[in-house]
């Protein structure tokens, strides 16, 4: 048995930690001895950490006896590091306890510190560095007594000598080395507030406060060389009811004047008006998504604008009749024809697909308009897989005067479950017919006559111009 | 500046009409071929608004396209982009409009912004927000149906925001019929059979047209188009009807007044 803790009486007698128990009783004869209970030291050591926790959000138990801090950020809530550090000492003493305590730039160089005591890591002594017993001998054979005797020396020759472990201890210890994690901090959002002595009711006050709190975001957007791309207001009311109003635009913009015509449009277009009630405590309006805007230079002179920006007319419309109904066209990457042009909301990123341009001399191979999904027609042909005589469409009969085809186009296959097998699906003839009267549609036959289907139907796809 | 603020208020008036109806200060309009130009002194004009009336209802997607190349030319001489105001109810009606189709009547798809709307009268507001808004070289304006909304207040509103910003507002109507209304042009557009190509292949795009009204000119006119995408720009197809025009128009020409015809020596 040996001795693992000491009390301070006990330290004064000369008796040290690893001292068998029955050298120690040869030496003290009235020795009082209790066995070591190491779960009662952690769970001790556990409920210190937990205490601890009142004066920073990362604290962690540093067995055996040791509790340690991450302060980063925190010691000025407690008037200072030092006035924090004598609170710590003073509410852990309470629990008669004996603390030593030490800030320093790294854990390593706190610990060392506030085991050996001491304001500076160089005067420690070689023991600091928590090595091993036969590593301490050698230091100390070698003729080094403190830290700072290691400190300055060239690294190759140390780690040729004692091995990599001392510099990185070292290093550590010196602060050389920081092993803290520098956290990604998210610039915080811009959030303005107004807050009213009296609640305010008026449709106008409330567009009014909206228009100075756009003005202040538009400032700190400006600071920060940024554009807002949304914009949500919230409307606490006196009850307690938050109406929520957002708006997006197409292009990042600090604009005050637009993003006020968006939020009024917001507000016009909403299926139940702003309902004051009791009227409206305070208003928030928040800038939830920002991206990069340069500052453009002003002309000294006003130039005429030749090029007018289409955006905010665009933005307006989407505020009132919602993005999905504004499109652009957009290049598919797909032989099939409803795939190969698209639709999109004018906001949705780009396909990266390209036109394909007709040749010159064709007559346009493309129909103007599309039917999805294609409307099904009656067709009269002279044979099963020939081109179409006539059809019936919407209850009236074309007789077909012009045609062109068929144009096959094959399924995608490998967009379907078990494609490249005995499933491929349909393939398309596709013929471009005039009717009598002038009319130019889009005709396709689904399926290859006795190959894939024995009764194929016929589909009007497009209209031609 | 003096003088300016001396007039009485219906003189002002008087006077900005006469400045916005001079149609030396609008951009020259779209040319629809020699014989139309003439007749209608120098080509469908900017700043005005035109009607186009399908025949059939299933003449509606030629009318819509006619009125897409007219726009499209007017998106080219202008630099701008073009707004294509439509209900969704239309989608029914002649589908919905098709990329790869547009690119193959040489209209380029990245000028143009497309908003269906639910129903007529966000169709009327959005078109007439976008013509005021003066950022688009042409608004078209398609709409199915009789429209009670569409009365001759609102076009009147239409034909106002077309002289105030510039833009051609061009009204495409499917399955209506032609009524009174403030457009400075009433067209009536029917498909034509198309020259066949060899094989007897449907050929270009043809437009069978009848002006059926022209605010202060001659009415009456009837011709057929064929696009060219080649070239850009609509070839007269001497067809039995266009033959029987040429004559009517060189008539109307002489008729029509000096101005317009001095104006086209100079031009």
């Amino acid at each position: 048995m040996r001795i693992t803790a000491l009390s301070p009486r006990g330290a004064q007698l000369g008796l040290e930690p690893g001292l068998t128990l029955a050298d120690a009783r040869g030496r003290v004869r009235d020795l009082v001895a209790v066995p070591h209970d190491r779960r009662s030291d952690v769970a001790l050591l556990h409920q210190l950490a937990r205490a601890c926790i009142r004066y920073t959000p990362s604290v962690a138990p540093d067995p055996p006896q040791g509790v340690m801090l991450d302060i980063t950020g925190c010691a000025h809530l407690h008037g200072g590091e030092a006035r924090m550090q004598r609170a710590i000492i003073i509410q852990i003493e309470k629990q008669e306890l004996t603390t030593h305590a030490a800030i320093a730039d790294t854990p390593d160089a706190a610990r060392a510190l506030a085991r050996f005591g001491g304001n500076e890591v160089r005067t420690l002594p070689v023991a600091a560095l928590e090595m091993e017993e036969e590593m301490q001998q050698a230091l100390r054979r070698a003729g080094f007594r403190s830290i700072g005797d290691l400190a300055d020396l060239p690294r190759a020759p140390l780690v040729a000598r004692f091995g990599r472990g001392l510099v990185d201890l070292l290093d550590r210890l010196l602060a050389r080395q920081d092993p803290h994690i520098v956290p990604h901090r998210p610039d915080e959002r811009i959030t303005v507030e107004r807050r009213f002595a009296e609640p305010i009711g008026r449709t106008e006050d409330v567009v009014d406060v909206i228009e100075a709190l756009t003005e202040d975001a538009a400032a700190k957007l400006g600071e920060r060389g940024q554009g807002g791309r949304a914009f949500a207001v919230r409307l606490h009311r006196s009850d307690g009811h938050i109406a929520r109003l957002t708006v997006e635009t197409g292009a990042p913009t600090r604009d005050p004047a637009l993003v006020v015509r968006l939020l009024r449009e917001r507000i016009d277009s909403l299926a139940d008006p702003l309902d004051p009630g009791f009227g409206y405590d305070s208003i928030e309006l928040i800038v939830p998504y920002a991206e990069a805007l340069q500052e453009a230079q002003e002309a000294l002179q006003p130039e005429h604008q030749t090029r007018a920006d289409i955006g905010p007319l665009l933005d307006r419309l989407a505020v009132r009749y919602g993005a999905e109904h504004v499109l652009r066209f957009a290049a598919g990457d797909s032989h099939i024809p409803e795939r190969s042009g698209v639709l999109r909301s004018r906001s949705s990123p780009p396909t990266g697909a390209a036109w394909l341009h007709p040749e010159p001399g064709e007559p346009p191979l493309r129909p103007l308009t599309l039917f999805d999904p294609p409307q099904r027609v009656e067709v009269l042909a002279a044979v099963p897989d020939g081109p179409p005589k006539r059809f019936r469409w919407r209850g009236k009969d074309y007789l077909i005067t012009h045609e062109e085809g068929p144009e096959r186009i094959a399924p995608e296959w490998w967009r379907r479950y078990d494609g490249h097998g005995s499933n491929p699906g349909l393939s398309r003839d596709y013929y471009r017919v005039e009717a009598e009267a002038g009319h130019r549609f889009w005709l396709f036959r689904h399926g290859l006559y006795g190959r894939e289907t024995t009764n194929p139907d016929w589909y009007i796809h497009g209209l031609f111009a | 500046m003096s003088c300016d603020s001396s007039l009485s208020p219906r003189l002002m008036a008087a006077s900005y009409m006469r400045v916005t109806h001079d149609s030396t200060l609008t951009p020259e309009g779209v040319s629809l071929g020699a014989v139309a130009d003439i007749w209608l002194g120098g080509g469908l004009k900017a700043g005005r608004l035109h009607e186009l009336y399908a025949a059939q209802p299933e003449d509606g997607i030629c009318a819509v396209g006619l009125a897409l190349l007219l726009a499209q030319l007017q998106c080219r001489a202008q630099h701008k982009p073009l707004i294509w105001v439509r209900e969704a109810r239309g989608i029914s009606q002649i589908g919905l409009p098709y990329g790869p189709g547009l690119i193959e009547l040489g209209l380029d798809p990245a000028t143009i912004t497309l908003l269906m709307l639910p129903d007529a009268r966000a169709v009327l507001r959005a078109g007439l927000d976008s013509l005021r808004a003066g950022v688009a070289a042409a608004v078209l304006i398609e709409l199915a149906g009789k429209q009670r909304l569409l009365d001759l207040t609102a076009t009147r509103r239409f034909a106002l925001a077309a002289a105030d910003s510039g833009a051609m507002a061009l009204m495409a109507r499917i399955g209506a019929d032609p009524a009174p209304s403030a457009a400075h042009s009433r067209w009536q557009v029917a498909t034509a059979s198309s020259q066949a190509l060899e094989a007897n292949a449907p050929g270009r795009a043809a437009f069978a047209l009848h002006l059926l009204r022209h605010r202060g000119g001659r009415d009456g006119l009837r011709l057929i188009l064929e696009w060219d995408r080649d070239t850009g720009s609509f070839q007269q197809r001497s067809d039995h009807i266009g033959g029987a025009t040429l004559s009517r128009a060189l008539s109307a020409m002489a008729g029509s007044g000096a101005c317009d015809t001095q104006r086209h020596r100079a031009a």
